[in-house]
């Protein structure tokens, strides 16, 4: 099958809360990293290999399969300098690619504005959720926040379709008035244009829709099944967006890690399934991130705010394998008990941009930053 | 018309004190005054507090719903609607959200709903004794897990918090005081940590273990001793950037939308006078948070500040339901009334992080504008319910009123709004295909009735009517 048809999709899924680096990217073959984990460390004989040195989480058999077939990519060290070690704040540098200022604009609603400057297509970002994430933020970039999509539309109490269709009509009009009272007014107005115009177009995703694939009651299965129908409408969404938490694991770390990565681990094999029995796998690529990696040594049940993470891109078109140094773990190269970050994390968006979404990456990460090779087609 | 200004003045008043009032709340609160009305909202304990057995009469699962999802909400939004003493229930929420403890993790609803209970009941005292309540309040010991931190392996995620978002904000103390607050605070856990089958959830209490407290020294913040946390707490309170960190909440919550938190170390407040104001007060009553609120409320900066925040998904609920009325009964439905804030984006009793909820604009976006005004849309548009029944008789009252005076009078009685003049003549342009109200036949009146209800839900669609 050509891709060469097809526009390149990313797919977001935000670990919140600080997924443990160490116990899902496990240097089992470490002596210090049993000895800093007497609680919370995965005995060698359940993690999952991927090599001499490094192994997954137990309960991440999907994404060792996926690995195996070469499509999974991992980015040890993830972070940047002076990691603040707040979810909060660590999270805004991540959305926004700011770490020394205080950034209004999402890396991936600028990414979204260079593919649609005009505005002609207002589902070009999708966001999954109850509220919308500050990576796809940008003002004046309209991004449809979905959170039911088989019920989303303005004033669907009003039965009668005609009464319904004179009231939208007026509040388009309404909305449309630049009436100039500042800028929140003016992001009100837009806000309301677009969610009227992204409603129409998005209520034909279910309707669209078939698929044997049988996708697990949870929560993050649900998002990203309804990433899949949106994707498969072929609407020309090319950013989506999910989160999937809380990995905040200070406490109760085992059972905690190993839910959220279950219920991760199967949703994202059910979404490639799908994606491929429809011939629709090979212009997707999929991004996990968190905002911090964990604590080195363990508290005695779980975890405390660190610095370095793993970051997982996963898709057809991805150069499966792993992507710089795993961290020392030794006492000496910890910075305040962490493992200290190797890789940029916008020579991870860079390597995105630049190689997958095909555009300059500068304006969006804000500076130049050393591309990983992660990306099949890139070179 | 003066007697308009007043109007004006006590429905700002009451949107941000409160959930709002109706025109007839409005009228008996402008006879009584500004001052005396700030008055009665400072003193809640003057009013008849909220019957819960009336609640548990109907609804027994809300009798502590142990790890049941969603009944939490539905409680707290009955004491929302039906509270005699909105401010008193306002400052819970304000400090919920600053002292957001979650039941994603804590997983036990009874434990968080008295934390709520505790915010309401202290809210509007001492914030050292607040601070002190929640430093030993056993759902904040186990959401940032104090109940891990021990002398001999300090857990830092309560200390940092304490720090960072519940006192001072980043840029005001050292990672080494992070540490070293969070030794003082050591020995400071819950009991029983009994398993939760088969008998469910038993009650946590605070329980200080001397034996796994540090009594080693400490520097906290250029002070040395064998802190305590109540040491620390003392020293906490003492700081400037304490008093100015409240201020700006109190500001961005009652007053104007600001900056979010994490831009506080870089972005000035707005109106840095106003700030000070608040921080004067907060220091010269020694923390006392009436005493800050009475001079909040009573300046300028307040009354000035009309429709400069966008409303909060608690506020969008509640408001609405409290205006339109016929809920105040503990009626089937009040799950699912109790998620609507959450399906917005205010999941109370479960905020996203310990961080709580951005605010302003940041509660919109396409999907949550959409959930906001269907959710109104639908209630206003209901002419059976009381509050809407009385605006349709205030319009009857008028006669064949035109269409200006139409929309006018409804901008009046759902604010009074006060639209720029294209937005109010497309509302009039709106009126204007069926011209005059027109009563005279049963057929007539109830075209207009219906006719009224979808010139509401227009009003309640409005950008202007998102703002408080």
């Amino acid at each position: 099958m050509t891709t060469a048809q097809k526009d390149p999709v990313v797919v977001v899924v935000q670990l919140s809360g600080g997924n443990d680096y160490l116990n899902t990217v496990i240097p089992y073959n470490n002596e210090i990293y049993y000895d800093n984990r007497p609680t919370v460390g995965i005995p060698q004989e359940q993690v999952l290999h991927l090599d001499d040195e490094v192994g997954l989480h137990p309960q991440m058999g999907a994404v060792r399969d996926l690995y195996n077939q070469g499509n999974v990519a991992i980015v040890h060290g993830v972070g940047y300098e002076n990691s603040p070690r707040s979810h909060f704040r660590s999270m805004d540098i991540w959305h926004t690619c700011e770490p020394d200022d205080v950034g209004t604009e999402g890396w991936l609603g600028k990414v979204i504005r260079e593919i649609d400057p005009n505005k002609e297509n207002v589902v070009t970002g999708v966001s999954f959720g109850p509220s919308m994430f500050r990576a796809m933020a940008v003002p004046g970039v309209p991004v449809a926040c979905v959170e039911d999509l088989n019920n989303y539309g303005l004033m669907p109490g009003i039965d009668a379709e005609e009464q319904r269709q004179k009231i939208l009509n007026r509040f388009s009009r309404l909305y449309g008035q630049a009436i100039g009272r500042g800028p929140v007014m003016e992001f009100l107005g837009q806000t309301g244009l677009d969610a009227l115009q992204g409603a129409d177009i998005l209520k034909v995703a279910p309707e669209r829709y078939s698929s044997s694939v049988e996708y697990a009651d949870t929560t993050l299965a649900k998002k990203l099944k309804g990433i899949a129908q949106v994707h498969l409408a072929g609407l020309g969404t090319r950013v989506f967006y999910c989160d999937h938490g809380s990995f905040d694991s200070h406490a109760g770390q085992p059972n905690m890690l190993a839910g959220l990565w279950s219920d991760l681990s199967a949703a994202i094999n059910d979404f490639f399934d799908d994606l491929r029995a429809r011939d629709a796998s090979d212009n997707v690529v999929m991004l996990l991130f968190s905002e911090f990696g964990r604590r080195t040594h363990d508290n005695g049940s779980g975890t405390d705010h660190g610095a370095a993470g793993a970051v997982l891109v996963i898709g057809d078109n991805v150069n499966g394998g792993q992507y710089g140094d795993y961290p020392s773990l030794r006492p000496e190269d910890l910075q305040q008990g962490d493992v200290v970050p190797s890789v940029d994390f916008r020579s991870v968006y860079s390597t995105l941009v630049e190689d997958w979404m095909k555009m300059d990456s500068r304006s969006i990460i804000g500076g130049e930053f050393e591309k990983l090779g992660f990306i099949s087609n890139g070179n | 018309m003066a007697h308009q200004d007043e109007i004006a003045l006590m429905a700002h008043l009451m949107r941000r004190a409160g959930f709002g009032a109706t025109r007839e709340n409005l009228e008996a609160y402008v006879a009584k005054g500004y001052e005396a009305t700030v008055e009665e909202l400072l003193n809640p304990e003057a009013q008849e507090p909220v019957d819960r057995y009336e609640l548990l009469r109907y609804h027994p699962w809300s009798w502590k719903p142990g790890t049941i999802q969603g009944t939490g909400h539905a409680t707290w939004l009955y004491h929302m609607v039906n509270t005699k003493a909105p401010l008193q229930e306002k400052m819970a929420v304000f400090w919920h959200g600053i002292f957001a403890t979650g039941v994603s993790k804590v997983d036990h609803w009874d434990e968080i709903q008295d934390m709520v209970d505790m915010l309401r009941d202290k809210g509007m005292g001492s914030y050292k004794r607040i601070l002190m309540e929640i430093a030993q309040n056993p759902a904040m010991i186990y959401w940032l897990d104090n109940n891990e931190n021990h002398a001999d392996a300090p857990n830092e995620n309560w200390g940092r918090e304490l720090l960072e978002l519940f006192s001072m904000g980043v840029g005001n103390y050292t990672e080494e005081d992070v540490f070293e607050c969070s030794r003082a605070f050591t020995g400071w856990t819950i009991m029983p940590k009994l398993p939760r089958f088969p008998m469910g959830r038993f009650d946590w209490e605070f329980e200080y273990r001397d034996d796994d407290h540090d009594e080693d020294e400490k520097s906290f913040l250029g002070y040395t001793g064998n802190f305590n946390g109540e040491d620390i707490i003392d020293i906490i309170c003492q700081q400037p950037a304490t008093a100015r960190f409240i201020a700006r909440h109190l500001y961005n919550f009652f007053v104007s939308d600001e900056a979010q938190v994490p831009a506080w170390q870089r972005v000035a407040p707005g109106d840095p006078e106003a700030i000070q104001t608040i921080a004067d007060a907060f220091v010269e009553s020694e923390y006392d948070m009436r005493s800050v609120l009475r001079t909040l409320f009573n300046s300028d900066f307040f009354k000035e500040a009309r429709f400069t925040r966008i409303k909060s998904p608690v506020e969008v609920v509640v408001s609405t339901l409290r205006f339109v009325g016929g809920h105040e009964f503990p009626a089937p439905g009040i799950g699912n009334l109790g998620r609507q804030m959450g399906y917005m984006g205010q999941e109370v009793l479960n905020p996203p992080s310990v961080e709580g909820w951005h605010t302003g604009r940041e509660w919109i976006n396409s999907g949550s504008l959409m959930r906001r005004i269907n959710f109104v849309a639908d209630l206003v548009g209901d002419t059976s319910l009381p509050g809407v029944q009385s605006i349709v008789s205030r319009l009857r009252e008028g006669g064949n009123l035109s269409a200006a005076e139409f929309v006018d009078t409804c901008l009046d009685l759902m604010g009074p709004l006060d639209l720029d003049a294209a937005t109010r003549q497309e509302l009039i342009d709106h009126a204007e295909i069926d011209g005059n109200l027109k009563w005279d036949t049963d057929k007539d009146a109830e075209f207009t009735t219906m006719r009224i209800s979808e010139m509401l839900q227009l009003v309640v669609s409005l950008r202007d009517y998102q703002y408080a």
